[in-house]
């Protein structure tokens, strides 16, 4: 048995989800391999092949890969699972917009199930994932002979380095030519990505502008080490970009703590930030619905309150 | 050109839902239904397209239990021409629901679909993938901006690191980020009109698909409740409750 794992990855380097994802592949029992599909993604392939727990890396390499389309990369892995003659049982990738946008097309040319956003293992065949906004969990089983799975990063640690796993190459699929990158627009910051941030600093519509979102609170979150988050009023809002939305449908995120500043908190902005270690919400709103989650809560202006923390931490 | 909207009926978006005491679900009874605001966010779209003259009409889809006609009545307030619904009262499961609309494609031939990139009830974010797969069309989920020309869709995505622009050969599918748009309510003479359109009704069997969901769940919990908190006076006493209480400082 042998459960396969798919790289996020730009090329350049493995995407820091994946290795959650390895983890949860270490509960189900059996080999795990990692597939990385890619363009001269060597890097990639290193640094998957050194991690513990991984036993064999597959690499599927061809320039039609560059761009990581959903058609091209979900083709791939239904190659590799059909070559596999079935020994493949489970087919997991994280549970981001990269996982997300691949994983149903295997699925559903597999004829299976996809499990979304799996948060427990409770056996090979069953799964313990949120619903309705994280109000509930439902434990779910699986009688689909491969199980494809997307992973929520935060309910797994991430794998660590030691191990030295063989690397066999595959044949690659041809281009489907169905769809065509014509760019991107990442967003450049020299803070920690919001998934993998210790510390995170969120402004809501409270900010008021995008200036004084960046006046107010990046002061914070650079002496703090944090990364930056938002909610959807403050993205719909324009105050700051969509990758920074926190939420039941953005990002998922669990950091040591949150700080959520001007944030009424909505069950779908709690839906992503409610298994936080630590959550402080400053709003000037004493009946604001953040505060029933808030370990910590100040009912204050956050134009005095947030400088006032800014010089004292 | 034709565009197809599947909508689903869900629990309002502002509705807490409560989960069973018996550990079988959520309680759904008496609580107020909308449409998946994904799926808004979709039917607004395609109506905006039909008035930009780039659409001829606009299928809304809906599969599900007989008040599905409701959502269905509203995608067609909001401007849809007609309306479909694949009744049935069994659960539906993404993998179904894709085969029951690649059923309803194969036979209505758009050459676009637009689904909302997740339903807010099971979370799943999975349909409109699946369909593109069944199809063997390309797919640009999580949609900030569409535009629609001779043949191909230009189409920005929202993804993790930010953003990024796909052109894809119709016909394809869209599914729909919350930038795309914001839904316009519908007037009370466009609810009037949508009561006269056009609402076909078939079954799955009609179809010739079968249904049956590959997961059972086994039980539904609530998740561990955060223990209560404590309102601090000051920053000063912020500060130190988070330097040397929660130690996270
Ligand atoms: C389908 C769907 C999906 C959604 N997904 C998400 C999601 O993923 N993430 C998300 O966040 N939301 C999401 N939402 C939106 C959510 O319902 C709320 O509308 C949103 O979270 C509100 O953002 P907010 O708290 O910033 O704004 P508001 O609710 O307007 O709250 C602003 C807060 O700021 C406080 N404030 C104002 N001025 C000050 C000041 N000077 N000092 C201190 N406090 C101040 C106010 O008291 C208030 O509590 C979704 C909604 C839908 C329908």
């Amino acid at each position: 048995m042998t459960v396969l794992v798919i790289a996020e990855h730009d090329n350049a380097s493995l995407k820091g989800a994946t290795l959650n994802t390895v983890t949860a592949a270490s509960r189900l029992g059996g080999d795990i391999a990692v597939l990385v599909v890619g363009s001269a993604a060597g890097a990639v392939v290193e640094a998957a092949a050194k991690l513990a727990g991984v036993s064999k890396v597959l690499v599927a390499d061809s320039a039609a890969f560059g761009d990581q389309s959903a058609e091209n990369v979900a083709a791939q892995i239904l190659a590799v699972v059909g070559a596999s003659g079935a020994s493949i049982s489970h087919v997991l990738a994280p549970a981001t917009t990269y996982g997300k946008n691949v994983l149903p097309r295997v699925a559903a040319l597999l004829d299976v199930a996809q499990i979304s956003e799996i948060v427990g293992i409770e056996s090979a065949d069953t799964f313990v994932r949120p619903i309705y906004a994280g109000n509930a969990l439902a434990t779910v089983k699986s009688a689909d002979p491969v199980k494809v799975i997307t992973v929520r990063t935060t309910a797994f640690e991430a794998a660590g380095d030691g191990g030295a796993a063989t690397v066999e190459h595959v044949t690659p699929v041809a281009d489907c030519g169905l769809s065509k990158l014509l760019g991107r627009e990442l967003t450049k910051s020299a803070r920690p990505e919001l998934g993998a941030a210790k510390i995170i600093v969120s402004g809501g519509r409270g900010m008021g502008s995008g200036e004084n979102y960046q006046a107010i609170l990046a002061p914070l979150a650079d002496k703090l080490g944090a990364a930056l988050g938002a909610s959807r009023a403050a993205v719909d809002a324009g105050y700051v970009p969509n990758d920074y939305q926190v939420g039941q449908t953005g990002k998922i995120v669990a950091p040591q703590l949150y700080l959520a500043v001007g944030i009424s908190g909505a069950i779908q902005h709690l839906a992503g930030m409610k298994d936080s270690k630590v959550i402080v919400a400053i709003n000037k709103d004493p009946e604001a619905p953040i505060f029933q989650v808030a370990d910590y809560g100040l009912v204050a202006d956050l134009f005095e309150a947030v400088p006032q923390l800014t010089a004292a931490v | 050109m034709k565009i197809l909207v599947p909508v689903k009926r869900v629990v309002d978006y502002n509705v807490k839902v409560r989960v069973k005491s018996d550990g079988t679900g959520v309680d759904i009874a008496n609580v107020k239904m909308s449409m998946n605001p994904f799926d808004e966010i979709a039917v607004e779209e395609a109506v905006r397209l039909k008035e930009a003259g780039v659409a001829t009409e606009v299928v809304a889809v809906s599969c599900g239990v007989g008040a599905c006609q409701e959502t269905l009545r509203t995608a067609m307030a909001i401007g849809a021409d007609r309306g479909i619904l694949v009744e049935t009262d069994a659960e539906l499961q993404p993998l179904a629901v894709a085969k029951l609309l690649k059923a309803v494609c194969d036979k209505e031939q758009p050459q676009v679909v637009i689904c909302g990139k997740q339903a807010i009830d099971d979370d799943a974010n999975q349909t409109g993938q699946m369909l593109s797969a069944l199809m063997g069309w390309p797919q640009a989920t999580f949609a900030s901006k569409v535009a629609v020309s001779a043949g191909k869709a230009t189409v920005t995505r929202e993804i993790d690191g930010g953003l990024e622009t796909l052109e894809i050969a119709l016909p394809a599918v869209v599914t729909t980020d919350l930038r795309l748009n914001e839904p316009r309510y519908a007037t009370l003479p466009n609810i009037m009109k949508a009561k006269k359109k056009p609402l076909e009704t078939i079954k799955p069997a009609d179809l010739g698909v079968d249904v049956t969901p590959r997961l059972t769940t086994l039980k539904v919990v609530e998740p561990p409740k955060r223990s209560a908190g404590v309102m601090v006076a000051d920053v000063a006493q912020l500060v130190d409750k988070l330097k040397n209480e929660a130690k996270v400082l």
